[in-house]
Parts: C-alpha cells; sequence; structure tokens
C-alpha cells in the first residue's frame, strides 16, 4: 500500500467544516476535465493511489484511466461503496423497498418482496453481493487492489451488530475482485475488534485519526491504545481535522503514532498536493 | 406509572417504525451501554425477517402487542406523523418512556392530549428535532442568550435540500395526511430551531406554501413571522433544490450590537466595535464544529443522532421528565406549523 492516498472529498462538495467552501469546490470541479487536473497533478507528484467514493462522476474518471493505459499505467483505485447519498436521497423519494429495487432490480429483491423469506440470510447476502457488483461496474479494467466499504454501511452493520455481513463482504471481494476489503468507520476500536471476531485477523480499516480527536468516537486514547495493541492495517483519514490542525502538526502528530500504513488527504492545488506529500515523507517513519 | 429502571439496570427499549430514522435508531440504541434493545415493531416483512434472522431483537408487526409483551421502560416511534399520536398515546398509558420523531402531531388536539398524558403520567418525553445536539447552533442559542449581540431584532431561518426533485415519488413523505410534505419536514426543523433560539413568534404575517414538484403536498415554505416586541422573523424552506448535496439549515440573527450566521458546520459572528463576548471580540469571528461539538460514544451519521438518545436514556436514568426537545417544545414548534398553514390558507 502507497503510504500517501489521494481522496476525493473535495471534488464532490464535502467539506467538514464549511459549507460555503464544500459549494465553491463544487462548482469548480463542475466538469470531470477540471477533477483531472487535480488527479494528474497528483499523479504527477508520485500519488499513485486515488481513493474515491462510488460517485456517478467518478465513472468518468475511471473511464479516462482506463482509455488511457500507457499514461496511466500505475493508477490504483481504492474505491468506497456505496456513495451513500445516492442511496439516502432514493430512500427519501421512494422509501426503503424501493430503493432497493432502482438499485438491484432482479429475481432477488421481487422474490424478497413477495414474501419468500425462507432464505432470507442467503436473500441479504445475494442483495449484497449484486450492490458490490453494481458499484464495481465502472471500474472493470482498472486496478482495484482494495475495495472499501463506506462508513454510513460499516457502523450501520455495526450498531446492527450483524457481524456476519463484515465476513461476507471481504470474502466477496476477495473471491470475485482478487481485492482485499477495507472498512471506513467512525468507531474505529469497536471495528477491529468486531473484524477480529469475524476472523478477519489483519484489517484494514481507514478511520479519522487526529490531533484533536475530531470524529475519533470512544475518544481519543482508545483509539491510540487500539493502535498500539491490535493487529490490523490503519489508513488515517481527516488528519487536517478540515483545517483545524496546522498542516505541519497535523502530520507529524499522526506520524508519531504507531503502525500507520496510509494517510489518506484531499487537496485542490498542486501547492496543497506537495505540501501534503513533502510532510509525510518527512515525518514518516513506518518501514513498509 | 410502570416501575422505572433501577441504576445499573439497562433500559429496555422498543422501536416502532423502521424507516429512515427507525434503521438509524435502531443502530444507536442497540449500540448505547445503558439502552438494550429488545423488540421493534413494523410491518415491512422484509426488514423485520433480517432482524429476526441477524440479531437478537424480538420482532412484531403489531406495535401493542409489542409494548403490552416486551415489558419496556422506553419506545423510540419512528412510524409516519400520522400515527405518532396513537402510538405514543398507547405506550403513554402504559407509564412507558417515549421519544418521539419530528414533526410532533398533525394535530394540535394531538399533540396537547400527549404533552398532559407525558405529564400526567411523570416520564421522560422528547421529540427528535436534533438541531439542538449540533454544537454550533447550541453555540448560537448561548451566544443569543449571553446578549452577545444585544437586542435582536431579526431571525432568518433556512433550510435547503434535495428530496423531491421530480414529479412522482411514491413515500408517505408525499401524502399530506401522513404528515408528508416540507413544511413537516424541512420546515418543522427550522422553526424548532428558531423557537428554541429567540423564543417562538406570536403571529405568522404571511405563508407561501408553494408544491414545485409534488402534488397534494409543499416542497418550499416561505413565512414571516413577528415576535413580541416587534422582532420579525422570516422562514425559507425548499427540499426541491438539486445545487444542496444534502439537507443544509442555517440561521442568521441579527441584532442591535452584532450578528451571528450559522450552520452545522460554522458559527460566524460580527461584534460591533467595543463588543465582546468570551472567544469573540469585535468584527468577525469563526468557530467549527471541530472545535463545538463533544465525542459520542458510537456515530452514525452525525453527533447529533447519537447525543439525542444519549440525552433520553440519561434523562431516564435520572428521571428527568423537562429534559431537552421535551413534548412542550415540539408542541410549540407545531402551533407555529399550525400557523403557517392558516396564513397560507387565508391568502389562497
Amino acid at each position: 500500500m502507497d503510504r500517501i492516498l489521494f481522496g476525493d472529498n473535495q471534488f464532490f462538495g464535502v467539506n467538514h467544516m464549511s459549507e460555503e467552501k464544500a459549494r465553491a469546490q463544487s462548482m469548480k470541479f463542475k466538469d470531470t476535465a477540471a477533477i483531472m487536473k487535480v488527479i494528474d497533478v497528483a499523479y504527477s507528484e508520485g500519488i499513485k493511489t486515488f481513493m474515491c467514493t462510488t460517485h456517478d462522476r467518478i465513472g468518468e474518471v475511471t473511464d479516462i484511466v482506463r482509455d488511457n493505459p500507457d499514461r496511466y499505467n500505475n493508477f490504483t483505485f481504492y474505491p468506497g461503496m456505496p456513495y451513500a447519498h445516492k442511496y439516502a436521497n432514493a430512500v427519501g423519494e421512494l422509501g426503503i423497498m424501493g430503493t432497493l429495487k432502482k438499485f438491484a432490480p432482479g429475481s432477488i429483491i421481487s422474490t424478497v418482496i413477495r414474501g419468500a423469506m425462507a432464505g432470507i440470510t442467503q436473500d441479504a447476502y445475494e442483495l449484497m453481493k449484486m450492490l458490490v457488483d453494481a458499484e464495481m461496474q465502472r471500474f472493470q479494467g482498472t486496478r482495484t487492489p482494495v475495495v472499501f466499504l463506506q462508513n454510513v454501511v460499516t457502523d450501520l452493520l455495526l450498531g446492527f451488530n450483524m457481524r456476519e455481513m463484515f465476513r461476507a463482504f471481504h470474502d466477496y471481494v476477495q473471491q470475485k475482485y482478487e481485492a482485499e476489503a477495507g472498512f471506513f468507520s467512525m468507531n474505529m476500536p469497536m471495528l477491529v475488534d468486531v473484524l477480529h471476531g469475524e476472523g478477519i485477523e489483519n484489517p484494514i480499516v481507514c478511520s479519522n485519526i487526529n490531533k484533536i480527536g475530531f470524529r475519533m468516537c470512544g475518544g481519543i486514547e482508545k483509539y491510540i491504545d487500539t493502535l498500539k495493541t491490535k493487529q490490523f492495517r490503519p489508513i488515517a483519514m481527516s488528519v487536517y481535522a478540515s483545517g483545524a490542525i496546522p498542516p505541519e502538526e497535523a502530520i507529524k502528530w499522526v506520524c508519531e503514532l504507531p503502525k500507520l500504513e496510509a494517510i489518506v488527504f484531499g487537496a485542490s492545488s498542486r501547492r496543497n498536493i506537495v505540501g501534503t506529500r513533502d510532510l509525510v515523507e518527512k515525518y514518516w517513519r513506518f518501514d513498509n | 406509572m410502570t416501575e422505572q429502571p433501577t441504576e445499573g439496570e439497562p433500559i429496555r427499549t422498543g422501536i416502532v417504525g423502521l424507516g429512515k430514522m427507525g434503521i438509524s435508531h435502531f443502530a444507536i440504541v442497540n449500540a448505547h451501554p445503558d439502552l438494550e434493545l429488545v423488540a421493534v415493531a413494523d410491518t415491512n416483512s422484509f426488514l423485520t425477517s433480517a432482524i429476526k434472522r441477524y440479531t437478537k431483537v424480538e420482532v412484531y408487526k403489531d406495535f401493542k402487542r409489542m409494548i403490552n409483551e416486551a415489558k419496556l421502560d422506553a419506545v423510540l416511534i419512528a412510524t409516519p406523523t400520522r400515527f405518532h399520536f396513537e402510538v405514543a398515546r398507547y405506550a403513554l398509558e402504559r407509564g412507558i418512556n417515549v421519544f418521539v420523531e419530528k414533526p410532533f402531531t398533525l394535530t394540535l388536539e394531538e399533540g396537547r392530549a400527549l404533552v398532559d398524558l407525558a405529564k400526567q403520567k411523570g416520564v421522560v418525553n422528547q421529540v427528535g428535532f436534533h438541531n439542538h445536539f449540533v454544537g454550533t447552533f447550541a453555540e448560537v442559542r448561548r451566544l443569543v442568550n449571553a446578549q452577545a449581540i444585544g437586542e435582536v431584532y431579526h431571525v432568518t431561518g433556512e433550510a435547503y435540500g434535495q428530496v423531491v426533485t421530480k414529479p412522482k415519488t411514491s413515500t408517505w413523505r408525499s401524502k399530506k395526511s401522513e404528515g408528508g410534505g416540507c413544511l413537516h419536514d424541512y420546515a418543522s426543523h427550522v422553526v424548532d430551531l428558531m423557537n428554541w433560539v429567540v423564543g417562538p413568534p406570536v403571529k405568522v404575517l404571511g405563508a407561501h406554501l408553494n408544491s414545485i414538484f409534488s402534488e397534494g403536498v409543499d416542497d418550499a415554505v416561505h413565512a414571516v413571522f413577528e415576535y413580541k416586541n416587534g422582532m420579525s422573523g422570516q422562514l425559507t424552506t425548499n427540499w426541491s433544490d438539486t445545487t444542496y448535496r444534502k439537507m443544509t439549515t442555517r440561521i442568521s440573527i441579527n441584532g442591535k450590537k452584532g450578528k451571528i450566521i450559522a450552520d452545522r458546520q460554522e458559527v460566524r459572528v460580527f461584534l460591533m466595535p467595543g463588543c465582546e463576548v468570551d472567544g469573540y471580540g469585535e468584527g468577525w469571528s469563526i468557530k467549527y464544529i471541530t472545535d463545538l461539538q463533544k465525542p459520542v460514544w458510537f456515530y452514525m451519521r452525525g453527533e447529533e443522532y447519537s447525543t439525542q438518545i444519549d440525552t433520553f436514556a440519561h434523562n431516564i436514568k435520572s428521571r428527568n421528565t423537562e429534559g431537552e426537545n421535551t413534548f412542550a417544545s415540539a408542541y410549540a414548534t407545531d402551533e407555529v406549523l399550525d400557523m403557517i398553514q392558516k396564513a397560507d390558507r387565508a391568502r389562497s
């Protein structure tokens, strides 16, 4: 795994600190060409892995990468699914069953709706597989060595205590896409224990890890303790806490933690991309 | 009144309605150390079968049976709004602590009856207006109460998002009789937030409920409020605005000594020369959610959803029936929604 991963929040109007900034960004990246320009900058600066949602417009990015194999011969995607707002908006409009019908058409859903409940366990697994396949379609022919479950779904399953689904997702992406499973979560310590309980011994978990403890549920001490004592491959996101921590202080602190595999960050300018890259190189002390 | 849970014992909790909010409550309640989710009731057999299969939670089709059989200390009601009254009354009559999703009820008579019944039974009663638990909005209320911007003369409340973006939708949210429409959904949140920060208006001077795509329900609500001491207010909500990725709520308050603008992410405060309040000097100051939000034990789509359930649990344990977001405060919000509807009807 590369130690620096490039994220995509900045392209889709996600900013945890300022809605105005988010709006300005979504205007700036109205065209996929504008997104590609920034991705190209990151790529040319040696950041080869793009960690992205399965937002519809990412499909245009995968098309470009797939169609230009010489230019992007080392380009790697880490898809995170599902793009939750797509589903959340649909639930508001169509209801839960309507949403399932829309995104997973086919016999499974109609069977389920008709009330053939005998094999519901099996059906839920099948449903998961169909949704994963639907989300992975646009990534066909690109390199996707790790496939992530987005935090809304991970944390929902965690709250429901539907632990088997983590294992099922893990096994399915391995079997079908020869990929490792990754998990985004806002509840990292809790998740790591559950994944271990499911026999996923060295899971890839991407969570907020930042000096001020922003959105590190269970508390910053618990996170640090988990990093020190548990076996897993942590990826830190939100290391700047959306800009609340000065860059150098933020990166230095994260790099002093044990075990880190990678840092994911988003930026829109060469200056910020290079700035983060150089800081990580300066303070990185993990040997992988 | 049934026996309340004693110290150290988990609070036996049930959920009625497993839609978007019910599912979210399920995860949060299930992860809470003091709450034990023992039962859910819903008529959708796809969801209940999955829950039966995967979890230890008891599943009921009929909420009455659940309430009678599951020995609940608390119930969360996340049905379509139309059913809030019936379910809440049934639970209250049996002395159960009740959390009900927003908006509270569809008629003022029903709301009044529930406020009285909850009081009579002495149980904890809470409504899901989660903005009270958003750090930035809580900061706005604190500043206004501390007279940071002096005497307030105007308040603006706004919410935008994309719930209905084309003519045909098929859920209860598109049916007025079930409690659908932008007024009961988006506008109720904003009205409640405005009430919480500056108190309720005495009068709705004019209102315009606009059906942009929907038939039978409103997609946008605009209204002008009058408060006591001549203060004015304006409400602008639109759930058919595709330029917003997700629901975005904003409140702006003008005072004689300054101004506050806040959304879920940041609080921007302008203070006139010579004015200063803890942490805010003259001119513009900005505080971010990263400074203002306290961490939660379990996160699912926003700290406020966890915090409101934690508050409910805490109030049950401490027998506090006058906590945040009581039925009475949600009833005051329903009164404003009622005035808005009347003003709209008077217009047309």
